[in-house]
């Protein structure tokens, strides 16, 4: 289980980050290294030429503007789960953050590589669905930006032209007040999830709900929103028997099958988990019982 | 084309000048590169934690990640914990609790219990759990290696 | 923590640190990919992608090419070389099946070596393995030992052997009974998988004519002679080393292909060749274990009696015989009548190959499997029948007065005789300790409030100490320093320090002061290494009686230079005292040894040294035994199993250090939970393994351990060895799998919902009620 060979370049600027990739055959992108390791020690890929992104300058770090906080592709799943900004205001965010993996694979990780990795089980690709994230991304012809509903095109593959890289994720900061859990089941602590469900809610003053997000993870090959179960919701008094209902709706979905996972055993998580989650959400919306 | 870079690794606290691919794997030139084989590997995809080492302080699986990557930093492997006789107090604590029986995962647990410790001398059961939990040992069952580190956390807080 | 002044002589019994820590801990292990030889090459082997296929042909130019490869072998380059044969077994015929060190014709599991590389470092040679190509053409695959066997080669089919065992009328029994029980059950594909990947490094050292073999583990002398027999070698001339190991769990230390291979290429190629398994390749190339499909009927009375047990079984070894033969098959069928009263058994065991990684032990081989199935029938028995499985297994249990009871069966070529055991009296104790009343009353609670919620117990025999003999030689020379030589082997359980303990004892010395010796095929000449929980009975047992004889010919050494007679005189803080005056130190143990050398006067006519090596034979095997209880909840909306609580009761005749016996227990059912809900070792239909990441194979974490309590029982002592003791190390694996699938059943509330191990939570929630 050793890489195959290849040439290595450590690319100082985004520039020559663009034009490295740009000029050069069959090169892959070098972030935090959590998933593109394991498949070079694997031999899953030969890539020619391997571009480091550990040494830009300034694809890291995270600024907050009024309303949008821009986390730089390159800032580790760890600052980000620290920063208190996070930590306080976005709670769904902390949640998953927490659920990636382990300290050391958190420690080295990346946002912006693993929301190009694109794994759909993945906490990071369906919190930003949830979360209603912009992704930055630069290439030969400057800047653009892909709301990240739109930046997964199919399973494991991200809205990004060969000569493209993310350098940000830029997050609308939810309103205050709001309930958010972020849930998932996996065989084993750590693991990546089977099914995730992302929960977001707000209530007008009179104790109706306003708005409900739901996003399902690991079900298909990109996050699905449960939007028929957020328009169930959307207006209405928010009883167990309202979550129940809405839940139920996670039966009819299209998931996904494998030689390990059944769909109905997906759908039946799926269900589970959106239940448990709007439960957990609601129960964290200020003045909660 | 194999490329050889010179790079510099700061092994516990000693430079270590080494020629490496790009490709080579830090956990290999630890081992192999600086001689310092108490770093074990045992899956090389980043599950078991078995390579676990302190960079700049934070724990990391050592086997994903290249030694190119490492150049100029500031690495800590199980041979730099005790202080020359005296035993670090997660490995007296290790072999007070029988914390350990082949010894394989031993090295990964203790930089992963000194990496969480140092980073928080206050750090509660649960997180404490919660983290010890991203290493493999297949012989011990746990049960003792949590005892140790428990051990130690109360000392500290103490 | 607790350890006593050791130079009282009181440490056996006692949780003494051990003495092989030190090093670990510091990083300064020597493991098998920890050696490394000037000039080193490094062997690569190119598995098969297939999973049952002809070899046309393997094209290796590409390969050899490569600046920096060696060279590169296929069959044709090791076709002298026979096949990696098995030990003795009372089975007849599994020679043809016997594994080839390199495909020869046909390859028969995805995994299996076609060619190894040989190239100046390890990166290389992955880079020419990839470039060998083989050509295979495919055949059709055989996945399941319940299908009829099929061609294995011409002339041979995929059963080798059918494993028979009888004793009482079996038909009388069921034509007479009151009722019937039958089950279906199975047990999936799970293994060992220690931390450490196996490794071999050879090195052939022409000054002194002497071949080297490092990273070895378990069974050394066994493999030295194999070794030395099919590459044609003299025995003296092969030296097996064990430094440190991580993990055997039964499947390390055997004679696997790659081992001969390294020592033939260092004999060739004259420089070290070193060969370290990566993750990927353990998966599909170190043993497997534990798969077996069940059929079993019971014919019982109208009290749940059993009368008679009619089993049959089959066993999916994998496509070739390994070193251990019909090993699992034999034991299954001997030890699944455990630990209860039984008149007539009968059982068949279908020994079948397939075409998936070869199997061969695992920790409790064969006893983790039967008393999955026979804990399970009893749990059927009292359902049937209506009462509390409890009370059931109370109903039958061995009483202590039917000990030693000699069950009419074989295994391991040995008469299985019960040595000794109050099976009652324990899982009294258990169920006190567990506080199972009051248990069963807080379930019932939580039932109530909505959860799902069961407790369960699996109650087991295990088997320990195999003979037929081990060896150990203690010397103490004339600084004091005392050496034991034992032909043991360590795979990490704390064999030193047991035995140093035991030595300790006797001499009155500082257990820490012993150095131990082990797995060395150089410095003894015979040994049986360590499996089968057979080192803590066998070398623990030669270690007692050579430290006696060591103190004998001390005090007979020193009694005339001390005027008195040797009966007068006995041992104390590692010097000769009186018995009348202990307090005095009169001699030291240096000092006798010094009186000891070949100049000495005293050593005229006799052998000089220090110096005692005694031998511990035994025919028959001891039986340590126990109780699994296990409390689980099943989560409903995702089918998740989280066991809560467990306790195992393992009583042992003697513990000689309690705090390693309850290491052992925790890691045993840490892998037995493993085996229970997690690690299974899946394939396609096409033969290609699907578990060949720790993503995939997933063993637990401590996240997922339940709160653990340990009994450690003495009540049993073993009348088999002069100290009492019965292996501990597999007791507790052994009855996690029915313990757990007791314990689902009853927060199911279904009994005989679970039949099957692993146990996924799709499976179980789908059995939820809707």
């Amino acid at each position: 289980m050793k890489p195959p060979d290849f040439t290595y370049h450590a690319p100082e600027t985004l520039e020559q980050a663009l034009s490295l990739l740009a000029s050069l055959d069959n090169a892959r992108l070098l972030a935090g290294g959590q998933s593109l390791m394991p498949m070079l020690t694997m031999r899953f890929a030969f890539p020619d030429h391997v571009i480091d992104l550990n040494r830009v300058a300034g694809l890291a770090g995270i600024t907050q503007t009024g309303d949008t906080l821009r986390i730089g592709a390159m800032t580790r799943q760890r600052d980000l789960l620290d920063h208190p900004f996070v930590q306080q205001k976005i709670p769904l965010l902390a949640q998953a953050l927490a659920l990636i993996g382990h300290r050391q694979t958190r420690n080295r990780g990346t946002i912006g590589g693993s929301l190009c990795h694109l794994d759909p089980a993945a906490e990071l690709v369906s919190v930003m669905t949830a979360l209603g994230a912009t992704i930055e991304i630069a290439g030969p012809n400057g800047p653009r930006d892909v709301a990240m509903a739109d930046f997964p095109l199919g399973y494991m593959t991200p809205s990004l032209a060969p000569d493209e890289l993310v350098t940000a994720v830029h997050l609308p900061v939810p309103p205050p007040g709001h309930g958010a859990s972020f849930l998932e089941f996996s065989r084993r602590h750590g693991d990546f999830a089977i099914v995730s469900a992302a929960v977001m809610l707000t209530r007008h003053s009179s104790g109706h709900l306003a708005d409900a997000v739901i996003t399902l993870g690991g079900v298909g090959p990109v996050p699905l929103r449960l939007a028929k179960a957020e328009a169930l919701l959307a207006g209405q008094t928010p009883t167990p028997d309202l979550f129940t209902q809405a839940a139920c709706l996670a039966r009819e979905i299209d998931a996904m099958e494998d030689a390990q996972i059944p769909a109905w055993y997906r759908r039946r998580l799926a269900e589970s988990l959106t239940r448990r989650a709007l439960t957990a959400a609601h129960q964290s919306l200020p003045g909660a019982a | 084309m194999t490329q050889h870079h010179s790079i510099t690794l700061h092994l516990n606290g000693t430079a270590h000048a080494v020629s490496v691919e790009p490709r080579h794997t830090l956990v290999d030139v630890i081992r192999e590169g600086c001689g310092a084989t108490g770093t074990h590997t045992g899956c090389e995809h980043g599950v078991c934690g078995s390579c676990t080492v302190l960079l700049d302080g934070e724990p990391i699986r050592a086997c994903l990640m290249f030694a190119i990557q490492a150049d100029g930093r500031q690495i800590r492997t199980v041979e730099g914990l005790a202080h020359g006789t005296i035993l670090h107090r997660l490995q007296q604590a290790f072999i007070d609790h029988h914390a350990l029986q082949c010894g394989y995962c031993t090295p990964g647990f203790l930089m992963l219990a000194a990496g969480l410790l140092e980073a928080d001398p206050n750090i509660s059961d649960d997180a404490l759990q919660d983290g010890l939990s991203a290493n493999l040992c297949r012989c011990t069952g746990y049960v003792n290696i949590l005892r140790a580190v428990r051990a130690v956390a109360a000392e500290l807080r103490a | 923590m607790n350890a006593l002044p050791p130079a009282k002589g009181q440490v056996i019994g006692h949780s003494v640190t051990r003495l092989e820590d030190g090093p670990l801990v510091r990083g300064q292990g020597r493991f098998a990919a920890d050696v490394n030889f000037p000039r080193q090459i490094f062997m690569r082997v190119v598995r098969a992608q297939i999973a049952h296929g002809h070899l046309i042909a393997i094209n290796t130019e590409a390969a050899r090419a490569l600046p920096g490869v060696i060279a590169v072998w296929t069959h044709a380059d090791v076709a002298s070389i026979p096949p990696i044969p098995f030990r003795a077994t009372r089975l007849q015929g599994l020679e043809p099946y016997c594994q080839p060190i390199l495909a020869a014709g046909r390859v028969r599991y995805a995994g299996e070596p076609v060619a190894v590389v040989f190239a100046e470092n390890p990166y290389l040679a992955e880079d020419a393995a990839d470039l060998v190509l083989a050509e295979i053409e495919e055949l059709p695959v055989l996945l399941d030992a319940r299908l009829p066997p099929a061609e294995f080669a011409p002339g041979t089919s995929t059963e080798p052997a059918i494993v028979r065992k009888q004793f009482g009328d079996v038909d009388a029994a069921f034509a007479t009974a009151f009722d019937v029980v039958a089950l279906d059950l199975s047990v999936g594909r799970h293994s060992g998988v220690p931390l450490e990947c196996r490794g071999a490094i050879a090195r052939y050292d022409a000054a002194h004519d002497v071949l080297e073999l490092h990273g070895t583990a378990k069974k050394q002398h066994w493999n030295r002679d194999e070794i030395a027999r099919l590459l044609g070698l003299r025995p003296h001339g092969v030296h097996l080393f064990e430094g440190h190991v991580g993990g055997g769990f039964g499947v390390r230390g055997e004679l696997y292909p790659e081992d001969l291979l390294v020592c033939l290429a260092a004999l060739r190629l004259g420089r070290p060749v070193k060969w370290i398994e990566d993750r990927r390749e353990h998966m599909v190339a170190t043993n497997h274990s534990r798969e077996q499909h069940h059929s079993l009927r019971a014919a019982i009375d109208a009290q749940g009696r059993l009368l008679a047990i009619d089993a049959v079984f089959h066993h999916d070894q994998g496509a070739y015989v390994r070193t251990h033969g019909a090993r699992v098959a034999d034991l299954t069928a001997a030890m699944l009548p455990g630990p209860y009263r039984l008149h007539a058994y009968r059982v068949a065991g279908h020994f079948r190959l397939t075409n998936k990684t070869p199997a061969a032990t695992y920790r409790a081989p064969g006893r983790f499997e039967s008393t999955f199935v026979r804990e399970r029938l009893m749990d059927a028995i009292a359902a049937r029948i209506g009462v509390d499985p409890i009370e059931l297994r109370r109903r039958n249990l061995l009483a202590s007065a039917d000990m030693p009871h000699a069950r009419q069966l074989d295994a391991l070529g040995t008469d299985v005789v019960l040595d000794s055991g109050d099976y009652a009296g324990l899982l009294d104790k258990s169920l006190a300790r567990f506080g199972w009343d009051a248990l069963q009353a807080e379930l019932r609670a939580r039932r109530a409030a909505g959860e799902l919620v069961g407790a369960g117990i699996g109650f087991f025999v295990e088997k320990s100490g195999l003979g037929p003999s081990d060896g150990v030689r203690i010397s103490v020379d004339r600084t004091g320093a005392v050496e034991l030589v034992s032909g043991a082997a360590s795979v990490g359980q704390g064999v030193e320090t047991v035995l140093a303990q035991i030595c300790a004892e006797t001499l009155t010395v500082d257990y820490r002061a012993i150095r131990v010796v082990r797995g060395r095929t150089d410095r003894i000449e015979f040994g049986n290494g360590a499996h089968a929980s057979r080192v803590t009975v066998m070398s623990g047992s030669a270690t007692h009686l050579a430290a006696l004889e060591i103190r004998a010919m001390a005090l007979a050494t020193a009694a005339p230079l001390l005027q008195a007679q040797p009966d007068e005189l006995t041992l104390a803080r590692g010097h000769v005292v009186r018995i009348a005056a202990p307090e005095t130190d009169l001699m030291s143990l240096a000092e006798v040894a010094a009186h000891m050398g070949p100049g000495s006067p005293l050593m005229i006519g006799r052998t000089p040294g220090l110096t005692a090596e005694r031998w511990f034979y035994s025919d028959h095997m001891t039986y340590p035994y126990g109780v699994h209880l296990a409390v689980v909840r099943i989560d409903r909306g995702t089918g998740e199993i989280r066991v809560e609580r467990y306790l195992v009761a393992n009583d042992i005749g003697r513990a000689v250090n309690p705090m390693l016996v309850e290491g052992q227990i925790a890691g045993g059912v840490a892998q037995g939970l493993g085996g229970a809900l997690f690690e299974e070792f899946r394939y396609d239909e096409a033969g290609q393994p699907l578990s060949t990441t720790f993503a995939d194979y997933l063993i637990p974490t401590l996240a997922e351990m339940p709160a653990l309590d340990v009994l450690v029982a003495e009540d049993a002592p073993s009348p088999l060895n002069p100290l009492g003791v019965k292996g501990a190390g597999e007791g507790g694996i052994n009855g996690v799998g029915a313990a757990i699938a007791s314990a689902v059943d009853d927060a199911l509330r279904k009994p005989g919902a679970i039949t099957t191990l692993p146990i996924l939570p799709r499976q179980v929630h789908a059995m939820l009620p809707r």
